[in-house]
């Protein structure tokens, strides 16, 4: 009872009536049902009909592995339908990592020696269309071989075969190199653009066998000489050009070889340069062949003039009504803005006047090739185009636009009013695209500008009074209000012509800020350090300041609750110091971070008179830290994130209860190897270390006399990097007794958080035999275990 | 070389599909909606090139069919729609005028225009003459 088989068109109308998913599912899964109970008969005849509706079924999204084995049937099926069914199937169901796909490999070596060459060329496709790197292993010879037959049809296939074979396996190169030079000689175009094909990929996988390669340009220059004069051939012809594919792998094969080889790059000048002046440009295949021409000229050794001609063809492409030629074009020419730059400024205002295509890729890579163009004699114009651009441009553009203006004007600006102007113009834009350093980098720039200050604080005081809603904008403005609100208040500005403004202005539009929804907590924590840094320049409204200080003190929002907590503090605790703490912030030094800014002041604080500490200046060396604490405050607030204020205060409090943690700390002697800090003169003074938790070191120095008279009034005072609190307990005595008879013991508490590596600077001073004796040394030997 | 090529209608209904790369079900699945959703979503007045991970996707619209190829770096993007215009006139040789509706009943003669055409990712034969000679051929050693 042999089932009856719905045909596969049948079966594609059926599905196709479906009105539903659930409809379609229903009649596929009765046919797999049909299709499946049919298999397991066994019956051949109507099996490649099924494994064809399966295969239909399986592009509709169904599964359809459980037809793996019956397409090895077919495929071993003397019958043509049954292979080139199963062929198919093999290609579209099995592919190298399942098991089964071995299994064809004995069938695929008969087919590869069928009588038919139709069998031959379904073999030779599956084989390169899905072989595993096995198969081709097991079948390269047999590849190889078809590779020397006659047959024109076997041999192309046989080529685009050993292609994939190449790809799986390079090592099998060698094994393909003697055929393949020998496929050039053929006149049938199939063959010559497979042999083409298959020497290209040869050459990419193996430098050797480039350099064997070489020897064919002349062939390859002689086949494209006859492409281009032949006359008309309707069989290869595409829009009165002679075989575009030929003629654009040829171009490929070209470049590879020319690579680096001025010999070979010279046998292809005439040739390239035929190509590109008189290949017909009016349909688009004549198109392909120009751009790959292009290509090929860049990349190999070509002389100046076929260069500037190259470039050329892509300054008329960028002219060319087809969108497309001009998106080749443009990506041509972004890649050889940086070898042939001159070449390229050429055609600048072309590639200016594509940011306003409609393309969006197009647009994206003018933007790109813009910035790369820009130098420093072309950066007014460029720029005043590249903000117009940013008016208008899409929105996935403008954040790569700011930026590269940013970098473009910190590059070349021809002034600094240009470069502040410049930013403040992509602020106002496009504000909340721009990168999250630019805030730090242009209160950077603008403190290295004195000479603006005026102009600058003017500028942001208007534009912040027409939007607050560009957070980056707001932010700047709001830190220059308050360094530079003088300025506003006095209106003298030689630039502008300037509103005076009042501080209620001022102080207005500093609340607004902070009261608007708008402003992100960072903005308003901003404002809320720029009121208080106005407190000390303005006269009549302090009181206005420290009302609004107080009401923050229970803000919502921690950060800034802790801000005005702090600053209500300084109004009441510690005003005496308000005026020093809330002076002027020093100019920024270029190119420093945070933390290379730190480094710096370290080297100034080596040479500045350092904060000596003296025994009994305790108090005021706790209180210099302070104050030291409370200036870094107020820089990391200014330069970066303010969430790293915390650590800060943390380190305050610390230092303050730190002494008596010290005290009550346990112990341990020996765990650090002891140094000599000094020796000089007989002076000899020795630390020996003590880790008390986690951040804090405690010296022990002995001082030893070796002279043979008394040192007396020994005093030694101790300085250290900027981020480390040193503090000094009293020494257990002024004289040295001479020849090491008894010694001068003191205790140096150090804390260090940060973890920075530890130097110290020591001063001496004593007297011997009635004359002084100062002397400064570095103590560089700490031992690592010291800080870290 | 290419590495795969995608026919699919303007509802996204998948008619074609050939790939040159060795991967899994699942991933040809996902990659295949993919294609679909970024090139039904491009608006008609953009270029036929797409930046899609480190391949270019060319494709063209011919009537309700939508043809996708995914490209390698060095390939060439203007050939690649002389490719894909070289098939659609051999199937329009072989079916007479052809229309979405002879692809859709006759898929599988779709894939064997396709493998005289193409082997590999590259193209086997520039001859369209010879490529139509080949299937005609073929068509009669069927039983």
């Amino acid at each position: 009872m042999a089932p009856s088989s719905v045909k596969l068109q049948e079966l594609i109308r059926l599905i196709r009536t479906a009105k539903t998913q659930a409809e379609e599912r229903a009649i596929i899964q009765k046919e797999c049902a049909d299709i499946r109970s049919s298999f397991r008969e066994e019956d051949p005849s109507f099996r490649c009909r099924n494994v064809a509706k399966l295969l239909y079924m399986h592009m509709l999204g169904y599964p359809a592995h459980f037809g793996q084995m019956e397409c090895l049937k077919l495929i071993a099926s003397p019958r043509f339908s049954d292979k080139r069914v199963g062929y198919l199937g093999a290609m579209l169901l099995l592919d190298e990592r399942q098991d089964a796909s071995l299994l064809i490999t004995n069938s695929i070596k008969n087919d590869m020696n069928h009588n038919s060459q139709y069998v031959q060329g379904l073999a030779l496709c599956t084989l390169g269309c899905m072989g595993s790197s096995e198969m081709c292993r097991d079948l390269a010879t047999e590849v190889e071989r078809l590779l020397k037959t006659s047959n024109s049809y076997i041999k192309k296939k046989a080529a685009l075969s050993a292609v994939h074979v190449v790809r799986k396996v390079p090592e099998l190169i060698e094994l393909y190199i003697p055929a393949a030079e020998s496929l050039l000689g053929g006149k049938n175009h199939g063959v010559l653009h497979s042999a083409v094909v298959l020497i290209t990929e040869m050459c990419v996988r193996n430098p050797e066998a480039t350099c064997k390669f070489k020897k064919v340009v002349p062939e390859l220059v002689q086949i494209m000489k006859n492409l281009i004069m032949s006359g008309y051939s309707p069989e290869h012809n595409v829009g009165g050009i002679s075989d575009p594919f030929l003629q654009v792998q040829m171009l490929c094969l070209m470049r590879i070889l020319g690579q680096n080889d001025d010999e070979v790059s010279e046998a292809m000048n005439d040739i390239l340069a035929q190509v590109a002046t008189n290949t017909d440009t009016s349909k688009n295949a004549g198109n392909a062949i120009l751009y790959e021409t292009v290509l090929t000229i860049m990349d190999i050794r070509s002389e100046s003039g076929l260069r500037v001609l190259a470039v050329n063809i892509l300054g008329r492409f960028l002219l060319n009504s087809d969108k497309n030629i001009r998106y080749i074009a443009m990506t041509s020419l972004l890649k050889m803005v940086q070898t042939d730059h001159n070449a390229v400024q050429r055609h600048r205002g072309t590639i200016v006047d594509c940011l306003k295509d409609t393309d969006a890729s197009v647009k994206r890579r003018a933007l790109d090739l813009t910035f790369a163009l820009i130098n420093g004699h072309n950066i007014r114009s460029m720029i005043k185009e590249l903000l117009q651009f940013l008016d208008h441009c899409p929105a996935e553009l403008r954040s790569d636009c700011a930026s590269g203006i940013f970098l473009a004007a910190e590059k070349y600006a021809p002034s600094k009013r240009w470069h502040i102007d410049t930013i403040l113009r992509v602020l106002t834009t496009a504000g909340s695209y721009v990168r999250d350093e630019t805030v730090p980098n242009l209160i950077q720039l603008i403190t290295n500008t004195s000479e603006l200050y005026a102009y600058t604080v003017h500028k942001l005081y208007q534009a912040v009074l027409a939007d607050i809603s560009q957070q980056p904008l707001v932010q700047v403005a709001a830190w220059c209000i308050g360094e530079y609100g003088e300025f506003l208040l006095s209106g003298t500005c030689e630039e502008e012509k300037t509103v005076k403004v009042t501080e209620d202005d001022m102080l207005d539009v500093l609340e607004m800020i902070l009261q608007s929804h708008m402003s992100s907590p960072a903005t308003r924590g901003y404002a809320l350090t720029s009121l208080m840094k106005l407190s000390t320049r303005i006269s009549d409204n302090v009181d206005r300041i420290r009302k609004i200080v107080s009401i923050y003190g229970s803000c919502i929002d921690v950060e800034l609750q802790q801000r005005a907590i702090e600053y209500n503090t300084l109004f009441k605790k510690y005003d005496h110091m308000r005026v020093a703490v809330l002076e002027r912030m020093p100019v920024i030094e270029k190119n420093s971070q945070v933390c290379s800014d730190k480094s710096t002041k370290v080297l100034n604080d080596e040479n500045k008179p350092f904060s000596l500490s003296k025994p009994n200046q305790t108090e005021v060396k706790i209180q210099n830290a302070a104050n030291q604490q409370t200036v870094d405050l107020l820089d990391l607030i200014g330069i970066s994130d303010p969430s790293s204020t915390p650590v800060v205060q943390n380190n305050q409090e610390k230092m303050v209860g730190g002494e008596l943690l010290d005290l009550l700390g346990g112990i341990n002697f020996g765990a650090i190897p002891s140094i000599t800090a000094y020796n000089k003169n007989g002076l000899t003074v020795e630390f020996f270390f003590e880790k008390v938790g986690n951040n804090e070191l405690s010296i022990q120095l002995k001082a030893k006399n070796a002279t043979a008279k008394d040192m007396k009034e020994f005093i030694l005072q101790a300085a250290v990097p900027k981020n480390i609190q040193i503090h000094l307990q009293a020494p257990s005595g002024s004289v040295l007794p001479a020849l090491c008879s008894g010694c001068v013991s003191q205790t140096i508490l150090i804390s260090n958080p940060n973890k920075v590596s530890l130097k110290m600077r020591l001063r001496l001073s004593y007297s011997i035999e009635g004359s002084t004796v100062q002397d400064i040394c570095e103590v560089n030997n700490f031992p690592p275990q010291t800080w870290q | 070389m290419m590495r795969f090529m995608l026919l699919f209608s303007r509802q996204g209904k998948l008619r074609l599909q050939k790939w040159y790369v060795s991967i899994g079900d699942k991933e040809k699945k996902k990659i295949t909606r993919e294609m679909t959703q970024i090139v039904l979503g491009r608006k008609p007045q953009t270029c036929n090139f797409i930046d899609w991970k480190d391949l270019k996707i060319v494709y063209k619209r011919y009537a309700s069919l939508y043809f996708c190829c995914a490209m390698e770096g060095q390939d060439n993007e203007l050939l690649t729609l002389e490719l894909m215009h070289r098939y659609v006139e051999l199937l329009d040789n072989y079916f007479g005028n052809v229309c979405e509706l002879d692809i859709i009943f006759n898929f599988e003669k779709a894939y064997f225009i396709l493998d005289e055409f193409l082997m590999g990712g590259e193209i086997q034969e520039t001859s369209k003459l010879s490529v139509s000679k080949s299937i005609e051929e073929s068509d009669m050693l069927q039983e």
